[in-house]
């Protein structure tokens, strides 16, 4: 009788509670433990996934090891991880000051892809018929100008009618692989789809091939960073993420910041776009971007939206992603282990926000006795 | 009595953050009965009720049920225990039937047949006098008919005890009057009901019992059949405080705003303002009264050109005859489109025309000081955004009631909050934070704000702190027209008289102030005129330093007396 009026008379377990404020140190510790607890997880799930790690035990120091062979090992191979890491950047930085109005823009894979297309496509039509450095011109501002459209029409669009961007540059991202798909069956007549390397509109490079990109993401890195700190644009982009109805109560044309910011993201993303589609590829595939639009939001968030913190965060991901190349070489598993490994520490990199900002309550034993002795 | 107790709650106590919002309650609900829970907006009925319901669970006290303590987890808790809340927003899907929303979430015991709950919705409705027709869609109905499809809700799932969130503010009387028979014919079923509410009138007229409940505590519970309108809007408003504002005696009051007819209809259709006219004078403080969501926020809203209006004008009068232009508050363009109009003159009284003159030239004379304002400027505010008023050269300061909200950006610094009316100012695409700075550090000196630095984002400062920072902000503006909506909410007192003072500061200088407040005595005690807001209407005007609070206080609940004739204005 008694247990069942106990029962009764019930607390929930727990219930959560947001923290007032948590000091920034406190915090970074936690995400700092965070990010070694979801390597130990990485390394337990190796150890489950991977018959070769469980016949030796020994050689889970090897897989640790991967994450720092994959990148700095050799010189070739720290290239290519700085410039994976700075197109990474870039991108990210191109999504970064249309998240800080909370504008939800998931469209930088298209955007971005867009801008591969058409600088491209200029170096396809008029390669070879105009001076080098006049047609390295025409596809810089094609590549801009297409990032930028593809960033205006949602834009447009939820200015005017207030329709969910979320969802508008999601299918704009559709639109841009299938126009992409459609450009190279008309210029592959063989049927393969495939456009080779074109002879045109390299971006010239010195010292090191990567040089180039690797530098002008570090510039484009703080260039935003005045921009979002300490141009009128940047002031009025915060205060709009922040509460329209203070935007409003200042005096701040909110569409218009909507519409002007995202016209920078877009140029942003068209700068990227050049430089897969002349600093790199110098061809164009539906998988040009592969999936960096996507991962740049992860890097934006994580960074909370700091251009600065950002080189830290497309430099994590961006190690996970090299590491995970080298574990699926050297041990031998399949393409997929690698994306477990991404996912598992991104999971434990966003729950740790939840900790961060909550806190959980549970129920107090005391206060319970106390209750079943106020009942009797 | 021989009425069996219900629900009887014991000490309940329930805090958000440091504000206490009930404070050790204790509460009886009768069998058959109809409870009124009177109090002014913010005192804690809603959030009382919301425990009971199941909404939110009590940090202390004890919940009773026919005398078996209780634990109300979750709705579905209290649903079992048969007790059912209306909430003032309804909750309903549009596309479904009157019959299906009110099932929603019910288990069945056998199938679902969507023919046996309308026979069910149709003889409850007949059992207590209900107009609905189950088969009606929700988007096809008025708000009344909302209503009865979730008290039918909350009785279908078998509730004898209902709690009614301030249900008549969205009837018509004659909607009123039908609710209140179906209410009746519910207690004399045996149910018991509780309605929140804070119109006096109804309370006397539906009522058994009244509780009443100010700042959180319950003050009594009386029998209706004793209880007064004054008795309980003393009880509601309690006692006069004195209180030590130094109220100066208003010098030489200019008309500075008229405001004239403004008509204002929320995005739900519903008209919150309703030819509401009025002046405040420069060097006075106009108060206004009023239940919190009275229209007080669309009217300030609407003077501040964020709210679009219907009907009406809005007149500012800037005293600025044979006051020299200056371009500190107004642009080259204007002051040249102003030159058009013929509005200025020089020292000797000879028109000015800036014909023929290059901009720097005309800088230079506006400059000097010597292009002087023929008359004082008239300017009607109505349909200009905030942005083009203050172009207009109209100082106009708005304390918004929800300060992180709308006021300030809470993410920010005091810094970067001081830039917020002013960042456009300087030439170049880069903000000045250096006189943003200056005046962030003057402000925090003079008003004491306690805050760790210049850069701690606003939102982790006090509620009074926050307020110093914004008003101060505000009032740095120099502003012509000061309007404050509840500055003083959720401030400590000492907090409290610093900007009592800040205003009457403001005051001596010749600024129309208009203070919205909801604390009678800070009303009483600061402002020179009150105007009392009831629905959207104006329904009386008085002189603060011979009103009464009861007297107000009627103005502010009763809904069937005529309007008084607003004083005319000097």
């Amino acid at each position: 009788m008694r247990v069942k009026k106990a029962n009764a008379v019930q607390e929930p377990l727990f219930h959560l509670a947001k923290r007032s404020e948590i000091a920034v140190w406190k915090a970074w510790v936690i995400r700092l433990a965070v990010i070694l607890l979801g390597f130990i997880v990485c390394g337990l799930a190796a150890f489950v996934l991977i018959e070769k790690l469980q016949d030796d035990p020994s050689k889970i120091v090897d897989f640790y090891k991967c994450f720092y062979k994959g990148a700095f090992s050799t010189s070739r191979k720290l290239w290519k991880f700085l410039k994976n890491m700075a197109i990474l950047q870039c991108i990210s930085l191109a999504v970064t000051p249309a998240f800080r109005m909370r504008f939800w823009n998931i469209g930088a894979e298209g955007q971005t892809l867009v801008s591969v297309l058409g600088c491209i496509a200029v170096a396809f039509y008029l390669g070879g018929t105009v001076p080098a450095g006049v047609l390295l011109v025409l596809m810089f501002v094609a590549a801009v100008l297409c990032g930028m459209i593809w960033a205006l029409i949602p834009a447009l669009f939820k200015a005017r009618w207030n329709t969910n961007e979320t969802l508008f540059t999601l299918m704009m991202n559709y639109v841009a692989t299938f126009l992409v798909s459609y450009f190279l069956i008309v210029w592959v007549p063989s049927g393969s789809s495939t456009l080779g390397k074109l002879n045109y509109g390299k971006l010239p490079s010195f010292g090191h091939d990567y040089l180039v990109i690797i530098l002008i993401a570090l510039i484009l890195t703080i260039g935003l960073y005045i921009y979002l700190k300490h141009s009128k644009h940047g002031y009025e982009i915060s205060v709009v993420g922040e509460s329209v109805r203070t935007a409003q109560y200042s005096g701040i044309n909110v569409k218009k910041v909507i519409i002007r910011t995202m016209a920078v993201s877009g140029m942003l993303c068209g700068l990227s776009g050049f430089l897969i589609g002349a600093g790199l590829d110098q061809s164009v595939t539906t998988e040009s971007v592969g999936g960096q639009g996507f991962t740049a939001i992860m890097v934006s968030w994580l960074a909370k939206f700091n251009p600065l913190v950002m080189l830290l965060t497309s430099g994590l991901i961006s190690l996970l992603n090299s590491g995970a190349a080298q574990i699926s070489q050297d041990l031998n598993v399949n393409g997929a282990f690698p994306d477990v490994i991404t996912g598992i520490i991104l999971f434990f990199i966003i729950g740790c926000e939840f900790f961060i900002n909550y806190r959980i309550i549970f129920r107090k034993r005391s206060q319970s006795i106390l209750n079943k002795e106020g009942v009797k | 009595m021989e009425k069996s107790i219900a629900l009887s709650m014991r000490g309940i106590t329930k805090r958000f953050g440091s504000v206490v919002a009930n404070n050790h309650v204790d509460l009886d609900v009768y069998q058959g009965e109809i409870l009124s829970i009177l109090g002014e907006n913010g005192c804690g009925k809603t959030t009382l009720m919301n425990m009971i319901a199941g909404i939110y669970f009590p940090d202390e006290g004890k919940i009773y049920k026919e005398g078996q303590e209780v634990v109300i987890r979750s709705p579905k808790d209290a649903f079992d225990l048969k007790i059912g809340m209306i909430h003032q927003h309804f909750k309903l899907v549009d596309l479904f039937t009157a019959a299906e929303n009110i099932v929603l979430g019910v288990k069945q015991e056998n199938a679902y047949n969507l023919k046996d709950v309308n026979n069910r919705v149709s003889e409850i409705a007949q059992k207590y006098g209900f107009h609905i027709d189950p088969r009606k869609k929700i988007y096809d109905m008025s708000v009344s008919e909302k209503q009865t499809v979730e008290i039918i809700k909350v009785l279908y799932r078998g509730a004898d005890i209902l709690i009614l969130d301030e249900p008549t503010a969205v009837l018509t009387p004659q909607e009123i009057e039908r609710l209140f028979n179906v209410l009746k014919r519910m207690k004399e079923d045996g149910k018991s009901i509780i309605i929140i509410t804070h119109k006096l009138h109804e309370v006397l007229s539906v009522s058994d019992r009244v509780a009443i409940l100010r700042k959180g505590e319950h003050i009594a519970t009386v029998e209706t059949k004793d209880a007064t309108e004054s008795s309980l809007t003393e009880m509601m408003v309690g006692k006069k405080i004195t209180l030590n504002i130094d109220r100066s005696e208003p010098k030489n009051p200019q008309p500075r705003l008229f405001v004239k007819n403004l008509n204002c209809v929320d995005p739900e259709g519903i008209q919150v303002l309703k030819d509401v006219s009025f002046t405040a004078n420069g060097g006075e403080i106009l108060g206004i009264a009023g239940i919190a969501g009275s229209g007080q926020r669309e009217l300030l809203e609407a003077i501040a050109g964020l709210q679009p209006l219907t009907g009406g004008e809005i007149i500012f009068h800037n005293p600025k005859k044979d006051q020299p232009v200056t371009f500190f508050h107004k642009s080259l363009n204007r002051v040249k489109e102003l030159a058009s109009q013929e509005a200025f003159h020089d020292e000797y009284g000879n028109p000015i025309s800036f014909g023929g003159m290059n901009n720097k030239q005309i800088r230079g004379w506006v400059e000097s000081g010597k292009v002087l304002f023929k008359e004082d400027e008239v300017m009607n505010l109505r349909d200009k955004t905030p942005l083009e008023i203050r172009e207009l050269g109209v100082r106009l300061s708005f304390v918004p009631e929800d300060r992180l909200g709308m006021g300030l950006v809470g993410s920010m610094g005091i810094t970067d909050n001081m830039m917020l009316r002013s960042y456009r100012k300087g030439p170049a695409g880069f903000v000045d934070r250096k006189k943003p700075r200056q005046l962030a550090d003057e402000i925090i000196r003079e008003l004491e704000v306690a805050t760790p630095g210049v850069n701690t984002p606003v939102r982790r400062l006090s509620g009074g702190n926050v307020q110093k920072v914004l008003v101060g902000r505000e009032i740095a503006f120099a502003p012509k027209v000061l309007m404050a909506a509840y500055p003083v909410r959720g401030l400590d007192i000492n907090s409290s008289y610093t900007i009592y003072n800040l205003l009457n500061k403001q005051k001596e200088k010749g600024v129309a102030v208009i203070f919205v407040g909801e604390d009678l005595d800070v009303l009483l005690g600061l402002c020179d005129r009150i105007l009392v807001i009831n629905s959207g209407k104006i329904t009386g005007l008085v002189d603060a330093r011979t009103a009464t609070k009861e007297e107000i206080g009627l103005m502010m609940t009763q809904t069937d007396t005529p309007a008084k004739e607003a004083v005319p204005c000097v």
